[in-house]
């Protein structure tokens, strides 16, 4: 399938407004995605015509909303390879997610001694509540290393792997780097131990097919706004299996089969994790998102992004005092550097008066930023509707940049 | 260079980034605060002499933006040789210079030099680059070993 990004930048209405007198260059997708027009007009729609709480009344407003919402789960389930809907649990985004696990299933499954295995180059999202969870129960936090191009070693990470494992949590794609982790090879060799996979997503669905059962991972956690759905709606997808083993995150209503003062018996999946009414015109954003992206078609966004990262990798590489920070052999969307003499914060200043949209700091990353001896970096991040007309921009934006500080 | 830029990164803004003044710990310094801006990952400690009632020397260590690293430095040339009330009342001044409404006229008394950060109050992104060497100062000159964050 042949993929038209000038096609695709039309239906993101954002792209043809200015910055600073400037066109608009969008180049930080991976914090948060542009919206289309259709994921828009579906939030505006469910408060024009269906709008009522969901799982509740028995008037057909409130159905209809239901309906929309069930609707979601369905598509989001087979978006990612999902063997049934009631899999599909929502959350606010990827951190709540794995924050459900790490509470829900953390605090069931894991004591003291224990290990959570996580890879040098996490989220905070995928540290911090490992930690978390650590720190109550006594288990302890195990970090495989990267090389120095951003790349997981494999071999370390086996090495870790040890009886005491119980959870090995990684990012399918760095935010902070966008190498790509082989997840099937982690999943094998974490089953050897029988150890189950979570995986933090949010990086990798917006650039690349994703099919949970071919991944053969336990958890899946990802954003909706990082795939250009609304803010405030993200997915845990979980084996049923595991899930009805864990016990409620949240309480309160809508997890409930029955309440007395006595005790309270819990809904089945996904209700049990859906305490509480949710971002109902959220969820069907993100479901008329994941309609968009599957129309353009996921292996033709693929094809698209991985020429147009190429050319971006080349024109960074020709700025002088220019260097890439995570130059993995397999990578997605993201441009991270650091200009010689130049701290990020002031190419992020110059950049943005030139309209040009990049993020500067540690990304929520602080120990890859360790890892490579900047206290920050630039990063610019590529989706389907940029350009190498946007990466061109950002080049003419250094050259900006350079003459500031010459 | 557009007129903003311009105005935002002043020569001596630029030079006081590219060879900061006073970035050391000054000999017998008896006070010191850390600081720093965990969004964009600026960090400073800033080291003061206090003796006889004023700041007989300061200096800081620390990596940052041109924006911190230049007011950083500026600040250390600005406060040596003053009390403690005549650094807040300097700072005070700093502080609405650099964050109030652009067009405005805010009374920032005698702050000299410091006059060329009026550029900042264009960028309130910037603000606490601006201002992290001045907040680690005060946390410094208010005594005991502290550190200090501008988020």
């Amino acid at each position: 399938m042949s993929f038209d990004p000038e096609r695709a930048r039309r239906d993101f209405p954002i792209l043809s407004t200015r910055a600073h007198g400037k066109p608009l260059v969008f180049l930080d997708s991976a914090a948060s995605a542009q919206k289309p027009r259709c994921v828009i007009d579906a939030v505006s729609g469910v408060y024009e015509t269906c709008y009522a709480n969901v799982e509740r009344g028995v008037y057909e407003l409130s159905l209809r909303a239901t309906e929309a919402v069930e609707s979601a789960r369905q598509r989001i389930a087979s978006f990612i390879g999902a063997g049934e809907s009631r899999e599909v649990i929502f959350v606010r985004n990827a951190t709540e997610a794995i924050n459900l696990v790490a509470w829900s299933w953390g605090r069931r499954n894991v004591g003291p001694g224990d290990e959570i295995l996580i890879t040098h180059m996490e989220h905070h999202a995928n540290i911090v509540p490992w930690q978390m969870l650590c720190e109550e129960t006594g288990a302890r936090l195990r970090v495989a290393p990267i090389d120095d191009r951003g790349q997981l070693l494999l071999e370390e990470l086996e090495k870790l792997v040890t009886p005491r494992t119980k959870l090995v949590a990684v990012a399918h794609v760095s935010n902070a780097l966008g190498t790509i982790n082989p997840i099937e090879e982690i999943v094998r060799i974490a089953r050897e131990h029988g150890v189950p996979v979570l995986v933090d997503g949010a990086q990798a669905v917006p650039h690349q097919r994703v099919d949970v059962a071919a991944l053969g991972c336990d958890f899946y956690a990802f954003s909706g706004h990082k795939l250009f759905g609304p803010s405030g709606v993200g997915v845990l997808w979980g084996r049923a299996e595991l899930l009805e083993a864990m016990p409620p995150f949240l309480g309160g209503g809508a997890m409930i089969l029955s309440v007395t003062f006595e005790k309270t018996t819990y809904q089945g999946i996904p209700h049990k994790f859906e305490a509480g009414t949710p971002d109902i015109a959220g969820i069907v954003g993100l479901g008329a998102a994941i309609d968009y992206v599957t129309g353009l078609g996921l292996d033709a966004i693929t094809a698209y992004e991985r020429e147009l990262l190429a050319y971006g990798t080349q024109a960074l590489s020709d700025v002088p005092g220019l260097r890439l920070i995570g130059t993995a052999e397999r990578k997605a969307s993201v441009l991270s550097f650091v200009l010689d003499g130049v701290h990020p914060h002031d190419i992020g200043t110059i950049l943005d008066l030139e309209g040009v949209a990049v993020r500067t700091g540690h990304h929520c990353a602080q120990p890859v930023m360790d890892r490579f001896g900047v206290p920050a970096t630039a990063r610019a991040s590529i989706a389907l509707y940029n350009t190498r007309a946007d990466v061109d921009a950002l080049v003419a934006g250094l050259a900006k940049v350079r003459e500031v500080f010459a | 260079m557009s007129s903003e830029l311009r105005e935002l990164y002043q020569s001596v803004i630029l030079d006081h980034n590219r060879k900061p003044r006073n970035a050391r710990v000054p000999e017998g310094a008896n006070r010191r605060a850390d600081g720093d801006n965990p969004l964009c990952g600026d960090k400073i400690s800033v080291y003061v002499r206090f003796e006889d009632g004023v700041v007989a020397d300061v200096g800081f260590v620390g990596e940052g933006c041109a924006i911190s690293t230049a007011s950083a430095s500026l600040m250390t040339e600005a406060v040596k040789g003053r009390s403690a009330e005549e650094v807040e009342r300097m700072f005070e001044h700093f502080h609405a210079l650099v964050t109030s409404n652009p067009g405005s006229e805010p009374a920032v008394g005698d702050l000299g030099k410091l006059r060329v950060f009026a550029g900042v109050r264009e960028f309130p992104m910037r603000v606490k680059c601006a201002t992290l060497g001045w907040h680690t100062l005060r946390a410094a000159l208010e005594g005991s070993h502290v550190t200090v964050s501008t988020e």
